[in-house]
């Protein structure tokens, strides 16, 4: 199993603001499964990411990534699971002041045991492997936003992560590149045997999925 | 090696701060102008205490005897010669120089002003400065009325270096008497003379008369190889009488030094001018750097997000310092020593770029930037991984 959430509860703010955005949420995603989750904007979508990437705390309730436990789980601990996961944001969210090789490279350069060189190959291996084996030295100011966003599909991969999470990450392109974008990140997982969990609005790429959830209020309403 | 080799990445600090050369080139001209008026302010420091020295140090001693009245070198007093005789008794003394120290009145031959210029008398046989050149132009003074001009001295006394070496007889006024330049040398201006001439004993005492007999103002005195000075100047103050003090040569160029820096605000002002370019300096870069990081939070999140450590992005902050700090420093180094060399060619000033400095104003520096991108690392720690979803 990569993801396993039990009865997931969480709020923000506090005092009288205080409002419950997750209410007893269960997710089960195994190995090399993709998962799409939909749902209106404000149903807790993002915030169950966020969890299970291990950029928050868990409130209350379990959530076990990769075998691990993130309930009670030290800062450290989350930092070093994220190692594992590879995020694919909204926006690319790519270093403005480094090339397209350089961008994959920061996340290669996070694999331990790997020379420079290594490192840097395996970059442009998977640049290519995003049909960017042209655009190496190109800043992500000078791509196009498919482009950066496959530069940033690149990225996560390089690490060589066993959970993918990606955030409506066709939010920003046009419905074809949009399609190609999500079409290559599915196959590139698959092929390293990565779970994928994706929240999207876009409805012409449900047909990716293994699996498609619905979330509504703070519920995962329906599976099928 | 191969550790380094498997350690090294992306040089992301120095790429943040290249890919964006306008700031860069803002932040490194504030830091060099930081340095560069750190410089400035400790040369003109340094080069007043030094300047304060330059005829003390050319004397060949190894002790010296002074007044103990004597605070400084434009308030000399007398002391009985005898005491340099009497330090002829120690077993370690081997030679000794009495020397005449005064002020004295210089008419300039062209345009009859007069102003105050040192003047030292002292037997042509004695030995009187170490620079072995000198003892040749010293056989002249034996001679009355004769004179040796400092060409470095100051240009309000006249052209007196250049008439001399035109072959012209260069006379003038000292003292209400006629004397005559009969050689050149090189010491120097310093920040109580303006101009410096040496004679014989004969010559000073006939410029001013009313000296007393028997008193000088200054006793130079050798030891044989191989003694020890400290030793001997505790020796030699035990056995002399109170009416004199005994230095080291280091002692005597100190206690000069030091009265202009306790007595006179100088210290102070030049210090507190370099601590203004401290503190500019800190503020700039302060800026560039809490810019810098705030414009790339995002990214410095993304990077968290991925699973680099708080530590190594702060890291990266820290780096981006120190490049500053020695970007900035090189051309304030350069810009620095040709500053030194223009107040030198304008001041006669012995302002030049030593060591000691120079890694003081690179400290100065280092401390200025590693200060800021500490403070600037602050801003990172609002770097939050979650809100970038």
């Amino acid at each position: 199993m990569a993801i396993q959430v039990r009865d997931l509860n969480h709020w923000y703010g506090s005092g009288s603001t205080r409002r419950q955005v997750l209410q007893g949420v269960d997710l089960a995603v195994a190995a090399g499964e993709v998962v799409l989750l939909t749902g209106p904007s404000g149903c807790g979508k993002t915030t169950l990411l966020t969890l299970v990437g291990a950029l928050r705390q868990v409130q209350e309730g379990q959530v076990r990534v990769l075998g691990q436990e993130l309930a009670h789980s030290s800062r450290d601990r989350r930092q070093q699971l994220r190692r594992s996961i590879g995020m694919i944001f909204q926006g690319h969210n790519l270093l403005r002041c480094l090339t397209a090789e350089q961008n994959v490279q920061m996340g290669a350069d996070l694999l331990p045991g790997l020379g420079y060189r290594a490192r840097r190959d395996q970059a442009r291996e998977w640049l290519r492997s995003v049909g960017l084996g042209d655009e190496l030295n190109k800043l992500p100011h000078d791509l196009s936003g498919g482009q950066k966003q496959r530069v940033a599909i690149a990225r996560a991969l390089a690490a060589q992560p066993r959970l993918l999470l990606a955030d409506e990450p066709t939010a920003a392109l046009d419905s074809r590149t949009g399609r190609e974008v999500v079409e290559l990140l599915q196959r590139l997982a698959q092929n390293q045997g990565c779970a994928v969990l994706m929240v999207t609005h876009d409805p012409r790429i449900l047909d990716i999925a293994d699996r498609l959830l619905r979330m509504e209020d703070g519920r995962i309403v329906e599976a099928n | 090696m191969s550790a380094l080799w498997r350690a090294r990445g992306i040089p992301l600090s120095w790429l943040l701060l290249t890919r964006q050369p306008v700031r860069l080139l803002v932040a490194l001209a504030g830091i060099s102008f930081a340095g560069i008026l750190m410089f400035m302010q400790l040369g003109f420091r340094d080069g007043l205490f030094d300047a304060s020295v330059t005829v003390h140090k050319l004397f060949d001693a190894d002790l010296v005897l002074m007044s103990p009245r004597t605070m400084s070198s434009i308030s000399m007093a007398g002391f009985p010669r005898r005491r340099l005789v009497q330090a002829m008794a120690d077993a370690d003394v081997e030679g000794i120089t009495p020397v005449h120290w005064n002020f004295l009145l210089w008419r300039n031959p062209e345009t009859r002003a007069t102003r105050s210029i040192l003047a030292l008398g002292f037997e042509p046989v004695d030995p009187l400065f170490t620079d072995p050149a000198l003892a040749q132009k010293v056989q002249v003074l034996s001679q009355r009325g004769r004179v040796l001009f400092d060409e470095r001295s100051r240009p309000e006394f006249g052209p007196v270096a250049d008439w001399y070496r035109q072959g012209r007889t260069v006379e003038s006024e000292v003292g209400g008497k006629r004397v005559r330049v009969a050689g050149l040398v090189s010491l120097g201006p310093s920040f109580g003379a303006d101009g410096n001439l040496i004679t014989s004993s004969e010559t000073f005492l006939s410029l001013l008369p009313n000296t007393p007999p028997g008193s000088i103002e200054l006793g130079l005195i050798r030891l044989r190889p191989g003694a020890d000075p400290a030793a001997a100047a505790s020796r030699l103050q035990a056995t002399l009488p109170q009416d004199v003090k005994v230095y080291t040569k280091a002692g005597f160029v100190e206690f000069e030094k030091n009265y202009w820096r306790t007595s006179t605000s100088i210290g102070f002002i030049f210090t507190l001018g370099a601590g203004m370019g401290f503190v500019v300096g800190c503020v700039i870069v302060y800026q560039i750097l809490y810019s810098d990081v705030s414009d790339h939070l995002p990214e410095y999140a993304t990077l968290m997000a991925m699973g680099y450590k708080l530590t190594s992005l702060l890291g990266v902050v820290a780096r981006e310092g120190l490049l500053l700090a020695v970007l900035g420093y090189l051309p304030a180094y350069a810009t620095g020593q040709g500053l030194y060399l223009m107040i030198r060619n304008a001041t006669q000033l012995p302002v030049a770029m030593d060591t000691p400095r120079a890694l003081t104003v690179f400290t100065m520096i280092l401390v200025m930037c590693m200060g800021s991108a500490t403070l600037a690392m602050r801003r990172l720690a609002d770097a939050d991984p979650a809100e970038i979803f």
